[in-house]
């Protein structure tokens, strides 16, 4: 099972396929993971090209579809694309910050066979959820939204990320989960690329509220056996050991940017010299087996001697490129949050230094960031 | 409240199903059955795929002991002991509802 998979012949088909159907978004999460240089709409693969997408890939051995973004609902196209993907034989997983579909647009991907709702909330508390994702009158959208997935009898997860501000606060996420009948809660504290790298001042936790909310989590699990599974996905920056980022690079994931260029994970964008293909130019399964970028860290040819030399190195692959690559300044070397790295002291350093220091205002996602900063004031936007 | 809760504790009379978002499909490309689930995908072993495969809602955990017994030749308490010892797995792993 965990021979190192490095050329095309022995490669396994990838497991699942995350669509970022557009960088559009209502919200304007100071953590969202996209890229700072988002596709514009008219950039979008159109429904004709997204669904030969998902056609190569159900014939590629992909088994889940995750339509995510931005904000997948957006697309007027969603059911028709969420039927086509069920029909080809695909799972399909919808990914949303449920803000922006009304209820006869959400009845539309029921019919059209939507197996599962991941909905993602700021916090459990209105007004910080609100600042946070910069949108008056989200949450009550958001609760909306979760009461018609149940309502539909479709099985729900509510995504939480955690940073400084709404950290204090899993155990009452935990509980809204509950009381939205979720069948599991997903907290995750924010991975820092994207906007979040931009903005890890505002979002860095403390350590000791990083520790509160261990206890929290591992109380709640208590409670709950049997009612709610939770997962809880700590802070690399206090972690010791790397996360299997991706499972592996180019081992089962692929993600699929509005715009159609494949990437191995979503951030692999901020990794300069790689070459990305579309499937505008190239079919699926030969970007999956073939693509520079796929290859690059594909298996353990590539490792630092750190990693090479260490039992750990096919269970989690050497942790994150990107986050390697943003800390470190190289994307061959082994993620700065495995405590055996040289970086890793600087790195916790530096996370506690910025979580004991003041929070600076939200830099807000935009698709085209504004100069002046201090126009970032939360204000509710049209949705 | 909860139609698709999973709580319940398991008996001979229970109706175990496929838990709601929760799908069982032969994959052509890797020549096996794959159960899919909310973010995962479980390949079955030959016996959970055999329990799987006769599961509908329908039928009772002593129905599905009994056709096991008939269909292996074999004791019902160790049958019956596996059954209920994989059918608690599954329910744990929301991957059946009762
Ligand atoms: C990028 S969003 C796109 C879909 C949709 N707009 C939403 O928010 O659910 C996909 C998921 O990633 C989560 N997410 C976004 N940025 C993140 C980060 N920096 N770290 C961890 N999770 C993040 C969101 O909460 C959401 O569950
Ligand atoms: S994480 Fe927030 S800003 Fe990013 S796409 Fe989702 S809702 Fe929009
Ligand atoms: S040295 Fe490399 S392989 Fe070993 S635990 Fe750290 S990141 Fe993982």
């Amino acid at each position: 099972m965990n021979a190192p998979r490095t050329t095309g012949s022995q490669l396994p088909p990838p497991m699942a396929v995350l669509l970022e159907l557009t960088h559009r978004c209502p919200l304007q999460c100071p953590y969202c993971s996209n890229p700072l240089q988002m596709d514009q709409v008219k950039s979008e693969l159109g429904t004709a090209e997204w669904k030969s997408v998902l056609d190569q890939a159900a014939k590629l051995g992909v088994l889940q579809v995750h339509f995510s973004g931005g904000e997948p609902t957006v697309r007027p196209d969603l059911a028709e694309l969420i039927r086509h993907a069920r029909a080809v034989g695909l799972y399909t997983n919808l990914i949303t910050s449920g803000v922006a579909a009304n209820k006869a647009r959400f009845d539309e991907m029921v019919a059209a066979g939507l197996d599962h709702v991941q909905l993602s909330i700021q916090d459990s508390d209105a007004a910080t959820a609100e600042k946070i994702g910069n949108y008056a009158g989200a949450q009550q959208k958001k609760l909306t939204f979760a009461k018609w997935v149940r309502e539909a009898g479709l099985p729900l997860t509510l995504n939480a990320v955690v940073n400084r501000h709404n950290i204090d606060r899993v155990g009452e996420m935990i509980d809204l989960a509950v009381s939205l009948d979720a069948a599991r809660v997903e907290i995750a504290n924010v991975q820092y690329y994207g906007w979040a790298l931009k903005n890890l001042a505002a979002l860095m936790p403390r350590f000791d509220q990083f520790e509160a909310s261990i206890a929290t989590v591992a109380a709640a699990r208590e409670r709950l056996k049997g009612k709610i599974v939770i997962d809880y996905v700590v802070p690399d920056y206090y972690a010791k050991v790397p996360k299997a980022c991706m499972n592996g690079w180019g081992q089962r994931f692929m993600n699929i940017t509005p715009a159609g260029k494949v990437l191995p994970c979503h951030a692999a964008e901020t990794i300069p010299n790689l070459q990305f293909d579309s499937v505008r130019d190239r079919p699926l399964a030969e970007i999956w087996a073939k693509s520079s970028a796929f290859e690059a860290f594909r298996g353990t040819d590539w490792m630092p001697e750190l990693c090479k030399g260490c039992d750990q190195r096919e269970i989690d692959w050497g942790g994150c490129r990107c986050q390697a690559m943003a800390l470190t300044g190289s994307a061959s070397e082994a993620d700065p949050a495995c405590g055996k790295s040289p970086f890793h002291a600087q790195l916790r350093g530096m996370a506690e230094a910025a979580s004991h220091a003041a929070a600076p205002e939200f830099q807000y996602r935009r698709i085209t960031p504004r100069v002046d900063q201090k126009s970032d004031a939360p204000e509710p936007v049209a949705g | 409240m909860t139609a698709d809760a999973t709580t319940g504790a398991l008996d001979l009379e229970s109706r175990p199903r496929l838990a709601p978002g929760v799908r069982l499909k032969y994959d052509e490309a890797r020549s096996c059955w794959v159960v899919l689930a909310p973010e995962r995908v479980l390949m079955p072993d030959e016996t959970a795929l055999e329990v799987l495969q006769r599961l509908d809602g329908k039928k009772t955990v002593d129905a599905l002991v009994a056709e096991l017994v008939t269909a292996y030749d074999a004791d019902r308490g160790e049958i019956l002991a596996d059954v209920t010892e994989l059918l608690n797995g599954l329910l744990e792993k929301r991957v059946l509802a009762l």
